[in-house]
């Protein structure tokens, strides 16, 4: 299903298309239902996994214990066999015949959850990748409906102010024309300060070689003797 | 975060990078909110929030505004000059060409602000740009 098409053909509609859409079948609802069921799914399917990987482990620690039991008994009846005692290493060796066979069986246990564990990763992944494809869909309708409604209020905007939408023309002229005055604004500002300002006089002090701070350090210092 | 939340932190902001960022909610309309740069009054930025996104869009002109003799031409430019332009893409809205930029809903004020400015100034430019394939003023839209 290509979500992406349905939404084109909505919005060709006009804003009646783009509402139709969003009650539909892809609509918001549904997708929110959909996303709601995936995801128990994939609850379910975490679950099974734990489980299967909990019963694989049982089954891996019950087979090394029954190696090792094996490997125990066949020692012992070995030694049985060393002291020609042929009745025990008799009784040995078919306690040895049964945990083979135990052996056997849990090994094809083992075989078995370690298939289920294979297949419940791939389904969990699989249901985690939908879930994630769910909500991509659900915001791509979600912004179609922001989009309309931005798309709305633009419009109502333009209509409900007094002036009709400004061409693109007119607004760049307007705008360049406000940044050319605030340009001539701030250059007039600097030829008056050029002009005028403090800092002509500042410079020029310093220009003839007389700082302005000991300048007037010595007049007050010439005030000072004056008043004596 | 909705619309009135972000209308209420730029305006606490008051200024961003020099720039005055003015909010003005569309009255019947809270899910919009108008922003607008200032010294950029005539290109508004009009902005919605979803759940995971901040969508950012601004009008630049109506299809009526078009040149229909260059209209491919005017089309195939804009796809060129999409990926050159920071933050911003060309798209249309129903018979309005504009230009947006949509954000992660956990971007910072600051970074919202950013995008809002980029965007009116990719605005104005584009509009620069573009204008040889609009009609001329007398025919145009107003």
């Amino acid at each position: 299903m290509s979500l992406l098409k349905d939404i084109v053909e909505a919005v060709r509609g006009g804003a009646n298309g783009v509402a139709e859409f969003l009650s539909e079948k892809s609509g918001i609802q549904a997708l929110e239902i959909e996303i709601q069921t995936v995801a128990a799914d994939l609850l379910k399917a975490r679950e099974d996994l734990t489980e299967a990987i909990a019963k694989h482990m049982h089954s891996s620690r019950e087979i090394s214990v029954l190696k090792m039991d094996i490997k125990q008994r066949e020692q012992q009846a070995r030694q049985a066999l060393e002291q020609k005692d042929e009745a025990l290493a008799l009784q040995i060796a078919e306690s040895i015949a049964e945990l083979d066979a135990d052996l056997e069986e849990q090994e094809q246990v083992n075989t078995i959850f370690s298939g289920h564990v294979a297949r419940l990763r791939t389904l969990v992944s699989k249901t985690e990748r939908q879930v994630k494809d769910y909500e991509r869909q659900l915001e791509m309708v979600k912004t179609t409906e922001s989009i309309q409604k931005a798309s709305e209020a633009i419009s109502s905007n333009y209509a409900s102010s007094n002036s009709k939408m400004m061409s693109a023309r007119d607004s760049l002229e307007k705008i360049k024309q406000r940044q050319q005055r605030s340009l001539d604004i701030m250059e007039a500002e600097q030829e008056l300060l050029a002009a005028t300002g403090e800092k002509t006089l500042e410079e020029r002090l310093e220009q003839a070689g007389i700082p302005e701070s000991r300048a007037s350090a010595h007049a007050v210092l010439n005030r000072l003797k004056a008043d004596k | 975060m909705n619309t009135s939340d972000l209308a209420l932190r730029i305006t606490a902001m008051a200024s961003y990078e020099g720039q005055l960022l003015v909010c003005q909610p569309i009255p019947g309309v809270d899910e919009v909110l108008q922003i607008t740069v200032q010294d950029y009054e005539e290109l508004p930025a009009f902005v919605s929030i979803t759940d995971s996104q901040i969508l950012c869009i601004t009008n630049l002109f109506l299809e009526a505004e078009v040149n229909p003799s260059v209209r491919g031409l005017l089309l195939e430019e804009m796809l060129e000059l999409n990926i050159p332009m920071p933050l911003s893409s060309f798209a249309k809205l129903d018979d309005r060409f504009v230009i947006f930029g949509s954000m992660s809903i956990d971007s910072s004020i600051e970074n919202i602000c950013h995008e809002i400015i980029t965007l009116t100034e990719n605005a104005v430019e584009a509009i620069d740009t573009l204008q040889d394939y609009l009609l001329p003023l007398s025919n145009g839209g107003s």
